[in-house]
């Protein structure tokens, strides 16, 4: 049995499974509930200053049939009184002391960091964690991303924090800015024990085609939100391998954002997260999701030999590079496997309008043909191809050669002008404009086609 | 057996012959059509021989704008609705679907279709409207598909559109002839007014053409004529004893069906004679009626039964069994039929034998005859020049519907020998075309 236990940071937690700072651990109440479903940790929904909120705070954005790929609010911080959640913070810790329970704190004034750290550290808090995120409505007071996005303002902040601190401090960052290193490099240089990321992304989730606002609503008007879910995984995984691979910043890091399953968890993990936190994914399916992510998770060390998460964090960072190191002799091209295609030329399509025209139809058979000369080996054609292992791209290079932009520009040999025999795309066949023209109406405006008169499509057996 | 209970009540029927293709709603609607490969070159439009443009109306329905959709469908096919519903789905779009060569189920086309063609019926909402007048008229003889596609598509093209229809009401064998479960009397109605409303054409209810007289008065006020008249009657078998009482004729049986419902009694033991989609249909409504034992006897073997294989199995679903191999030689009863004398038979070189010695009597108290339909051959003989086929159907060209009458044109079950409702209005509406394009030329 691998070990799912943690030290993130002197924070101990049984596994690396934290609630983030969200409604989801808005109550005593919530987090009991949590760590009793399995949950290892919970980073308490952030304290601070008493707010007030719109009724109408969630929009989601769905994809065809698939609800909350992407969700948005415009939620202030905790709105209940901080004593509540100091006492029950208490009762937490006294029913799970191995599980990790963290403070999230927002406040303005020097004097006000240092009570209110004082506070959450007397009422039993394993950390503390730092929001210079929220991207709306504590902004503009001053807190959240306007901390977040000004690195001096924030180093001045976990200074004053790391006065009083006497347990782990985490920065939480805002991925509303255009380098995250910077903001991350400037909590290392106040002396925070740790970075979480990333917080919610500016967005407007959709726009109310009939009332001519944004979602979500607040009567007839709306305002721009906080961007999560499964849609800003991408987005975060950037930024938690940007942060694990400065040398400059060298912290442990708490990964966020669009973790909901187990494969997203050891993502965050293998680029370089050592604790992963989830907000949308149990606003959606509640807590019981966690049973999943550990089964899950348990299942992939055992098959990889894996016996602590410290022995995968950041496994994937030395295969992340920038682009002028990627080996240009690297070839693949793609190839159909005839046995398995459904015959839906999708593939066809594709790379006809929106790649290389490298696929062809062929009489008779609705299965297409790689033109191999003209295959760039894009990808493009078996990432839609809805037949799993249908489209697989095949390495072509003998696998012996290996020369990259950085090589080229050192040895001189980059090209100079698009005549310039070693410039990429000189000799790719592409058709005359003109041969555009009509080829595909027929097939592209079916219905419309037919009804202008055509020929009858009837089948006809006359003069019997 | 019984599967079902002897209906009483209107309510009873609607059980007994629950739609097989119920409407969608909106969540259903929206899980389905997020399936849709959205394929190239469909294989689905081009197994839809009204050529819908499937993956379009699909993602129109999965945007929400399901109006467009239903113009999608009314642009191809005038039935859009009642296609949904009574298409053999399974050997035409659906059976293209590419989700069948994984092994996925395909996507449910028909309810989709109908789906949004519901929509704009029940909300009413009109996407034609008739063409600028053109000042020449068309006669169309026969409301059933074929008749009323051509009608509306001539409107849209301005012409001015009269329908004489010996029933009394409109739609043909939609509303006479397709079994109950696969549609209402009501929702197809539903659609014929919705179209007409938006088209303007007028049928003439109760008004047979019968005489050569009637024909006359039609070449001379109208300048094409349209033969949209199906087909006839049950065909005769020629077997003693089939003037017994009990001895009906599918279609015959299927009509009374359609108009009166559970009013229609039905045997206690039903015997049906064929192997066609017809007499799958009157098995299985028969079963629906509530007869203990229904048994489709069929001259061949199984596996060469003209009707659709998902057609048998729903038969089959509902008690119905077959016997093979045996061909009727006389309906035997005293008045009233008491069973049919059948003898066996093998097929050699694809010539049904009798087998010498092989006589017995399978008892019943019903007989239905789905030996087919006869043609209206003695009232197209009052057509000049009208040729027909050895088969009885009206010869014309395949892509204007013109016969070798040119004032006449025809498509539908006339013209095809017998088909779907989908054909109908697929040949319909380029049968119109056809019109205009030879009074274009005049
Ligand atoms: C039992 C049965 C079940 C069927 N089930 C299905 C099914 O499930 N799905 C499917 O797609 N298709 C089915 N069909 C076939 C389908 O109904 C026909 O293909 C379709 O209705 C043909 O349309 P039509 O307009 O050519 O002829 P019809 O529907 O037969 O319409 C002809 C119309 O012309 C009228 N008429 C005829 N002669 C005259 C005259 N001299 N003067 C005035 N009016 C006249 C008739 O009263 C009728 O209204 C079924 C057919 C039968 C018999
Ligand atoms: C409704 C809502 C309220 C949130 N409130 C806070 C908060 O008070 N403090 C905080 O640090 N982050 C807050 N967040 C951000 C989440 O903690 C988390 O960083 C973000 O949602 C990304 O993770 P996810 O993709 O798992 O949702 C909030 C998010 C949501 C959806
Ligand atoms: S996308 Fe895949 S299944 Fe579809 S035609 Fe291409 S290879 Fe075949
Ligand atoms: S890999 Fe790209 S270029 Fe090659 S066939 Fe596929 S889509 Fe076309
Ligand atoms: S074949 Fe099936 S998946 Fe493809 S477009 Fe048609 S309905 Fe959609």
């Amino acid at each position: 049995m691998p070990d799912l236990s943690i030290n993130f940071a002197g924070i101990k937690s049984p596994n690396p499974f934290w609630l983030a700072s969200a409604p989801p651990t808005n109550s005593g109440y919530q987090v009991m509930k949590a760590f009793d479903a399995g949950w290892g940790g919970a980073v308490w929904k952030t304290l601070g200053v008493p707010v007030v909120n719109v009724s109408s705070r969630y929009g989601g954005v769905n994809y065809r049939d698939k609800r909350l790929i992407g969700f948005n609010n415009i939620e202030l911080i905790s709105d209940r009184p901080l004593v509540d959640n100091l006492r029950e913070m208490e009762e937490v810790k006294k029913h799970f002391p191995q599980h990790a329970v963290i403070a999230s704190l927002m406040v303005q004034s020097r004097e006000e960091w240092h009570q209110i750290v004082r506070d959450v550290t007397n009422a039993g808090a394993d950390g503390i964690e730092l929001n210079f995120g929220c991207p709306h409505g504590m902004c503009e007071r001053g807190m959240g991303s306007a901390v977040g996005q000004e690195p001096d303002v924030l180093r001045l902040i976990v200074e004053w924090v790391m006065e009083v601190a006497q347990i782990p401090v985490i920065v939480k960052l805002t991925p509303n800015i255009s380098d995250i290193t910077e903001p991350a490099r400037a909590a290392r240089l106040g002396g925070a024990d740790a970075i979480s990321l990333i917080n919610t992304i500016q967005s407007i989730v959709g726009v109310d085609l009939d009332l001519f606002a944004p979602y979500p609503i607040v009567d007839g008007q709306g305002t721009n939100g906080g961007y999560c879910g499964p849609a800003v995984k991408p987005i975060a995984l950037n930024m938690v391998k940007n942060c694990a691979q400065d040398p400059h910043v060298a912290l442990p890091i708490s990964g966020i954002g669009g973790i909901e399953n187990w494969r997203d968890a050891v993502e965050h993990i293998l680029l370089g997260a050592s604790s992963v936190q989830v907000c949308t994914a149990a606003m959606h399916f509640g807590f019981g999701i966690i049973r999943e992510m550990t089964a899950g998770l348990e299942q992939y060390m055992t098959e990889k030999g894996f016996a602590t998460i410290h022995d995968m964090v950041g496994k994937a960072l030395p295969n992340v590079k920038h682009w002028e190191d990627l080996n240009l002799k690297y070839k693949v091209t793609a190839t159909i496997h005839e046995d398995k295609c459904i015959g839906c030329q999708l593939c066809y399509t594709a790379c006809e309008d929106g790649a290389h025209q490298a696929i062809a139809l062929r009489e008779g058979t609705r299965v297409p043909e790689i033109i191999e000369e003209n295959c760039v080996g894009c990808n493009l054609c078996s990432l839609v191809c809805p037949v799993e292992q249908c489209i697989t791209m095949e390495r072509t290079d003998d696998g012996t050669e290996h020369l990259t932009w950085k090589e080229r520009t050192l040895a001189n040999s980059i090209p100079t002008s698009f005549n310039d025999e070693r410039a990429g795309g000189l000799h790719h066949w592409v058709p005359e404009p003109t041969a555009a023209l009509g080829k595909e109406k027929h097939k592209t405006l079916p219905g419309k086609a037919r009804q202008l008169g055509q020929p009858s499509p009837v089948s006809t057996e006359l003069k019997s | 057996m019984a599967e079902f209970p002897i209906p009483a009540s209107e309510q009873d029927f609607h059980a007994n012959f629950a739609q097989l293709k119920p409407r969608m709603n909106n969540t259903e609607a929206l899980y389905e059509s997020s399936r849709c490969l959205f394929c190239f070159d469909a294989p689905c439009i081009k197994a839809c021989p009204t050529g819908i443009d499937i993956p379009q109306f699909i993602r129109q329905i999965n945007t929400g704008n399901v109006t467009g959709a239903a113009k999608t469908i009314y642009e191809a096919n005038y039935f859009g609705n009642a296609c949904g519903k009574v298409c053999p789905t399974e050997v035409l779009c659906e059976g293209a679907c590419v989700y069948n060569l994984q092994d996925v189920k395909p996507i449910e086309i028909g309810r989709l279709q109908s789906f949004a063609t519901r929509q704009v019926i029940e909300s009413d909402q009109h996407l034609f409207k008739p063409g600028q007048p053109n000042g020449r008229k068309v006669a169309i003889i026969g409301a059933g598909p074929a008749g009323i596609s051509c009608a509306c598509e001539l409107r849209a093209l301005g012409y001015e559109v009269d329908v004489f229809e010996a029933k009394a009401q409109p739609s043909g064998l939609t509303v006479y002839g397709v079994a109950p479960y696969k549609i209402t009397n009501e929702e197809v109605l539903a659609e014929i007014d919705y179209l007409q409303a938006q088209f303007g054409f007028h049928v003439h209810y109760h008004s047979p053409i019968a005489t050569r007289q009637e024909l006359e008065a039609l070449e001379e006020t109208y300048d094409a004529i349209f033969l949209g008249i199906g087909l006839g009657g049950t065909n005769a078998l020629r077997l003693p004893g089939e003037d017994r009482q009990n001895c009906v004729g599918a279609v015959e049986f299927i009509e009374q069906l359609r108009q009166h419902h559970h009013r229609v009694a039905v045997g206690r033991k039903v015997i049906v004679l064929g192997g066609g989609n017809t007499a799958m249909d009157a098995a299985s409504e028969s079963a629906r009626l509530g007869a203990e034992d229904v048994i489709l006897a069929y001259r061949r073997g199984k596996d060469e039964m003209g009707a659709y294989e998902f057609e048998y199995d729903l038969a089959k679903s509902v008690g119905v069994k077959g016997l093979f191999n045996v061909a009727p030689i006389e309906i035997v009863g005293n008045g009233k039929v008491e069973g049919i004398r059948f003898v066996r038979t093998q097929t050699l070189n694809g010539q049904v034998q009798v087998v010498p010695g092989t006589e017995f009597v399978e008892p019943c108290d019903m007989v239905i005859k789905a030996t087919g339909q006869a043609k209206q051959v003695s009232f197209l003989r009052h057509i000049p020049s009208l040729e027909l086929d050895k088969n009885g159907r009206i010869v014309a060209n395949a892509a204007s519907g013109q016969t070798t009458n040119p004032q006449y044109f025809t498509s539908g079950d006339a013209r095809n020998g017998g088909a779907e409702v989908v054909n109908a209005a697929a040949e319909a509406k380029a049968a119109a075309r056809g019109i205009h394009a030879y009074l274009l030329g005049q």
